[in-house]
C-alpha cells in the first residue's frame, strides 16, 4: 500500500446523551465531542476513571447504548461506512461479523442455561447460515483455538462449570469467530485474577495479531494499557483530555489530569516504613495465629470437602501491618473470618494479646478490641441509617457512654476520617464510594480497637480515592498505634501498606517475610509467578507501577 | 441427583400426611355429631333412638378415643379406603373418582389457557419497543387479578351464552361446555403469570448475556426467544406450583356458577350435610394434586436450569 491506509474505526465529535428525567426532554451528555481513530492491527486503549464516558463511547460504537442513551451528534465510521443512524437489520449484520465485543464480566456474560458450544455456534448460525451440525463442529474448533483443553467436552458444558478465565476465553472466541475488522474489549480482565489476566490478554493479543483486527481496549488500569496498547486515549468527564502513543502519554504526560492519575497509582517500588518490620524479641505479638485449618463441605457432593485454610500461622506485632495476598479462592477471606471468630477453625488457635479468643470470654474481648472493614462500602452500610447512627451503632451495642457522650464521639470520629460533623445527618446514598469507606472506617474505630482487619478495603474505589484512603489508613495507624491485618489481591496496594506479607495459595501460606524481600526476591515459585504477572512491568523497566483507576465491584 | 429426588419425595409424603392429620383434627373435633346427621338423613324430623345411636357409633368407631379413630382412619387411607359417606352411604373413593375427571379437565384446560394468555402478554410486553403498547399490555394483569372469579363467570355467561349464544351456559356436555368455565378460571391465573413473567423477562433483558447475544448480531426476536424466555421461565415455574392450589379452589366456585358436576358440587353438598368423610377425602385429594404438581415442578427445575443439576464441575 502506497497511501496511508484509512482507519478501521473513525470516531468524530461523538456526543452521547442520556435522558435525565422520565418525562422531561432534558439530557445529560455522557460523552462530549470525542474524536479518535483505530487502524488495522492497532490496539488503542481508552482509559479513565468511573464516569469518564469510556464505556459509553465503546457502547456507542457497537450501537448497544443502554435504554435512554442516544448518539446525538458526530459520526462513527467503520471502514468509511457511517454507523450512526443504522437501522436494526443493518446493525445485526455489523455486530458479530464486523465488530466483535469482548464483554466486561465473564461471570455473567454467558447465558447460564445454554451449553457453551451452542453459544459459540450461535454467532456462526446468525451470520454464516450454516447448518447446525457444521456450526457445532466449527464451535469446537473455535474453543480449541482459544486454548481450552478437551474442547469437545467443554462445548457440552454450561457456563457455571467453567472457571472465570475459561469463560473469558469462550467470550473471546465468540467475539473473534468471524474475524471482525474491529474488536472492542470492555474491561475484559477486570474481574479476573492477575495471573489469569495475563494469560487471557496474551491470548487476545495473539488472536487479534493473527486476524489483523483493530482493537479498542477499554480499561481503568493504566498498567494494562501500558503493556498492551499502541496508543492511549485518556478520558475525563466525557471528554478526551489527552491522546497519543503509549510511551508518550504515560511516560511524559502533558495534561495535569493524566499526571495526577499516574501519581495516585500505588507503586510497586520501595517506600518508607511506618511500623516495626519484625516483632521485637520478647514482646507478645498483638495477633498470633497458630496453625489454623478450616475445611468446608461442598454442597451437593456428599462427603467431598475443600480445604479452605491449611495450617496457616502468622503473627502481627502491636502497631504492625501484615499484608495477606492471594488470588480468589486462596482462602484469604476465610483467614479473616477465622481471626475474627466469625467461623470456628477445625484446628489451631488464634491469640489476641496472648489470650485465646475461642472461648466466650476471649470472644467478648475480641469483639471489642478488633474490628472489620469490608470490601464493598456500597453494601456494608445500611442505606436507611444516617451516618451518625451507623457510627453510633457499635457504641450503643457496647453501651459506651451516655447519649450526649456518644454524639460527641461520633463527631470526633467523623473528624478523624476527615469528613466533619456536617456528614452526621446524611445517608449512605448521598455519599461517594470513598466517603462511604471513610464512614465504615469511622465505625470500625468507634470502640478504639487495637486490631483492624481490612478485607480489600479499596478494591471498589477509583485510584485517586484509593490513594486518599490508603493515606488515611497510614495516618491512623501512626497516630493511634493501630495494628492491621490487610487483605488484598493487589500487590501494589499491599506493598504500600504492609510491613510484612504472607502469600496464600490454595489455603497454604507459601511465603512469609518482610514486604520488600518477598516482592523483590520471591523464594516460592508461586510468589514469583504472581509478582511477574503484575501488569506494567514488561514495557518499561523504569515504570514498575501498577496504576489502577477504578475497579469493578462485581 | 438421586438424593434430590428422594428428598423431594419425602417432603411430598410429609405434606400429604400433614393435610390428612390437620383435616382430621379440624373436622372430627368440631362440635357436630355425625351419628345424628345420619339418622336425620334416614328419617328426617324423627325421634332419636339411643340404642340406634350407640349401635351406629360403634359401627363407625365414633365411640373410641380420637387417637385410635385417627390411627384406624390413617391405616385405611393408606390402603386407599377413605371410608363411606355419612349421608349417602356410598364409598368416598367412589364419589371422588366420579367427580375428579370433570374437575381435572376443567383445571388443566384452564391452566393451559392461563399459560398461553399470560405468556403471550408478557412476551409481547417485553419484546416490544413501543412504550405505549408495553404500558397497555402491562395494565391488563392488575385488572385481571382484581376481578372476582364469580363476576368474570357471570360476565362471560351474559356475553357469550345469553347475548351471543355461542357456548352453553351450564352442564358438562362436551368441549363447548368447557370453554366458558375454563376461561373464567384462567383469567386470574393468567394475570399473575403475566405479571411474574413480564418482570423476570425485564430483568433478563438487562442481563449481560443479552448484550453478548446482541453483540453477536442476534435480532431482538431471537434474543427474546432463545435467551430471555428460557431464563425468565424459571421464576414463573415456581409460581405455577403454588397457583395450582388456587386453581382447585377457584374450580369449586366456577363449577357452582356454571352448574357443572365435579368437586365443586361434591364439596358444596358434603359441607352442607356435614358429611365429614367426604370433606376429608376432598381435602386429601386436593393435597395430593398439589403435591404431585409441585413434585413435577421440582423435578423439572434441574432439566431447565443446569445450575441445579449439580453435575460435578470438571476443573
Amino acid at each position: 500500500m502506497s497511501a496511508p491506509a484509512a482507519p478501521v474505526l473513525q470516531v468524530r465529535d461523538l456526543v452521547v446523551g442520556y435522558e435525565a428525567g422520565r418525562s422531561s426532554r432534558e439530557q445529560v451528555q455522557a460523552v462530549r465531542g470525542v474524536s479518535f481513530d483505530v487502524h488495522a492491527g492497532e490496539v488503542v486503549a481508552l482509559v479513565g476513571e468511573s464516569g469518564s464516558g469510556k464505556s459509553t463511547t465503546a457502547h456507542a460504537v457497537v450501537g448497544l447504548l443502554p435504554a435512554g442513551g442516544r448518539v446525538v451528534g458526530g459520526s462513527v465510521r467503520l471502514h468509511g461506512g457511517e454507523l450512526v443512524g443504522l437501522g436494526a437489520k443493518a446493525w445485526q449484520q455489523v455486530r458479530g461479523a464486523r465488530i466483535g465485543l469482548v464483554p466486561q464480566d465473564p461471570g455473567i456474560a454467558l447465558n447460564p442455561v445454554v451449553r457453551i458450544g451452542d453459544q459459540v455456534a450461535e454467532v456462526l448460525r446468525i451470520h454464516g447460515r450454516v447448518r447446525r451440525a457444521v456450526a457445532a463442529r466449527q464451535a469446537v474448533e473455535i474453543l480449541r483455538a482459544v486454548g481450552l483443553s478437551d474442547p469437545e467436552s467443554r462445548a457440552r458444558q454450561y457456563p457455571h462449570e467453567l472457571s472465570g478465565g475459561m469463560r473469558q476465553r469462550v467470550l473471546i472466541g465468540i467475539a473473534l469467530a468471524l474475524e471482525p475488522a474491529l474488536v472492542i474489549a470492555d474491561e475484559p480482565t477486570s474481574a479476573l485474577d492477575v495471573t489469569v489476566q495475563r494469560r487471557v490478554l496474551d491470548l487476545l493479543d495473539d488472536l487479534t495479531t493473527r486476524t489483523g483486527s483493530a482493537v479498542l481496549f477499554i480499561t481503568h488500569d493504566l498498567a494494562v494499557a501500558a503493556d498492551r496498547a499502541d496508543r492511549v486515549v485518556v478520558m475525563k468527564d466525557g471528554e478526551i483530555v489527552e491522546q497519543g502513543l503509549t510511551a508518550q502519554v504515560l511516560g511524559a504526560p502533558s495534561h495535569p489530569y493524566t499526571r495526577s492519575l499516574l501519581a495516585a497509582a500505588p507503586q510497586l517500588a520501595v517506600r518508607e516504613r511506618v511500623g516495626p518490620a519484625a516483632p521485637p524479641a520478647g514482646e507478645t505479638p498483638l495477633l498470633d495465629v497458630l496453625s489454623v485449618s478450616k475445611t468446608f463441605r461442598l454442597p451437593g457432593h456428599a462427603g467431598r470437602t475443600v480445604q479452605a485454610v491449611d495450617d496457616v500461622s502468622l503473627s502481627v506485632p502491636r502497631g504492625g501491618a501484615f499484608g495477606l495476598v492471594g488470588e480468589s479462592g486462596s482462602g484469604k477471606s476465610t483467614v479473616a473470618r477465622l481471626v475474627l471468630q466469625l467461623t470456628a477453625p477445625d484446628s489451631g488457635t488464634v491469640l489476641l494479646d496472648g489470650v485465646p479468643v475461642s472461648d466466650a470470654a476471649g470472644r467478648a474481648v475480641l469483639r471489642r478490641r478488633s474490628q472489620l472493614v469490608h470490601q464493598n462500602p456500597f453494601a456494608s452500610l445500611d442505606p436507611s441509617f444516617t451516618v451518625a447512627r451507623i457510627i453510633d451503632e457499635p457504641l450503643r451495642s457496647h453501651r459506651a457512654g451516655s447519649r450526649a457522650q456518644r454524639r460527641d464521639r461520633v463527631v470526633e470520629l467523623l473528624e478523624q476520617v476527615a469528613l466533619g460533623a456536617a456528614y452526621a445527618s446524611r445517608r449512605p446514598g448521598e455519599l461517594s464510594g470513598g466517603q462511604r469507606q471513610r464512614v465504615a472506617i469511622a465505625r470500625a474505630l468507634a470502640l478504639e480497637p487495637d486490631l483492624l482487619v481490612l478485607d480489600e478495603p479499596t478494591s471498589a474505589l477509583d485510584v485517586s480515592v484509593q490513594a486518599q484512603i490508603l493515606a488515611l489508613l497510614d495516618r491512623l495507624r501512626r497516630d493511634r498505634a493501630l495494628t492491621y491485618l490487610f487483605i488484598s489481591h493487589d500487590l501494589a496496594v499491599v506493598r504500600q501498606v504492609a510491613d510484612r506479607v504472607g502469600v496464600l495459595h490454595d489455603g497454604r501460606l507459601v511465603e512469609v517475610g518482610p514486604t520488600d524481600d518477598v516482592f523483590d526476591h520471591p523464594q516460592d515459585p508461586y510468589t514469583a509467578e504472581l509478582v511477574g504477572a503484575v501488569p506494567g512491568r514488561q514495557a518499561d523497566p523504569v515504570r514498575t507501577s501498577t496504576p489502577t483507576l477504578e475497579r469493578s465491584t462485581r | 441427583m438421586t438424593g434430590y429426588v428422594l428428598r423431594r419425595l419425602g417432603a411430598a409424603a410429609l405434606v400429604l400426611w400433614a393435610a390428612f392429620t390437620v383435616s382430621f383434627a379440624v373436622l372430627y373435633l368440631l362440635p357436630s355429631d355425625p351419628v345424628s346427621i345420619m339418622l336425620d338423613a334416614a328419617n328426617p324430623g324423627g325421634t332419636v333412638d339411643p340404642a340406634q345411636v350407640a349401635e351406629l357409633s360403634a359401627r363407625y368407631g365414633f365411640d373410641r378415643p380420637p387417637l385410635e379413630q385417627y390411627l384406624v382412619l390413617l391405616g385405611q387411607a393408606l390402603t386407599g379406603d377413605l371410608g363411606v359417606s355419612v349421608s349417602s352411604g356410598a364409598p368416598v373413593s367412589q364419589l371422588l373418582a366420579d367427580a375428579f375427571p370433570q374437575t381435572l379437565a376443567l383445571t388443566s384446560v384452564a391452566l393451559g389457557v392461563a399459560l398461553l394468555l399470560g405468556g403471550t402478554i408478557a412476551t409481547l410486553a417485553s419484546w416490544s419497543r413501543s412504550t405505549r403498547l408495553r404500558g397497555a399490555l402491562l395494565a391488563l394483569p392488575p385488572l385481571g387479578v382484581s376481578m372476582p372469579t364469580f363476576w368474570i363467570g357471570l360476565l362471560l355467561l351474559q356475553l357469550f351464552s345469553f347475548r351471543l349464544p355461542i357456548f352453553p351456559a351450564v352442564g358438562n356436555q362436551g368441549v363447548a361446555s368447557l370453554v366458558l368455565p375454563a376461561v373464567t378460571l384462567a383469567i386470574p391465573l393468567s394475570a399473575v403469570v403475566a405479571q411474574v413473567l413480564a418482570r423476570s423477562m425485564r430483568t433478563a433483558w438487562d442481563a449481560p448475556y443479552v448484550e453478548t447475544a446482541l453483540a453477536k448480531g442476534a435480532s431482538r426476536g431471537r434474543v427474546q426467544w432463545r435467551h430471555v424466555t428460557r431464563n425468565a421461565a424459571l421464576p414463573a415455574l415456581t409460581l405455577l406450583g403454588i397457583a395450582v392450589g388456587n386453581l382447585l379452589a377457584g374450580a369449586v366456585v366456577v363449577e357452582t356458577v356454571f352448574s357443572r358436576a365435579g368437586f365443586g358440587g361434591l364439596v358444596e353438598k358434603a359441607v352442607r350435610a356435614q358429611d365429614i368423610p367426604v370433606v376429608q377425602g376432598v381435602v386429601v385429594v386436593g393435597a395430593l394434586v398439589f403435591v404431585v404438581v409441585n413434585l413435577v415442578v421440582d423435578l423439572a427445575y434441574p432439566a431447565l436450569d443446569p445450575r441445579i443439576a449439580r453435575t460435578p464441575a470438571t476443573a
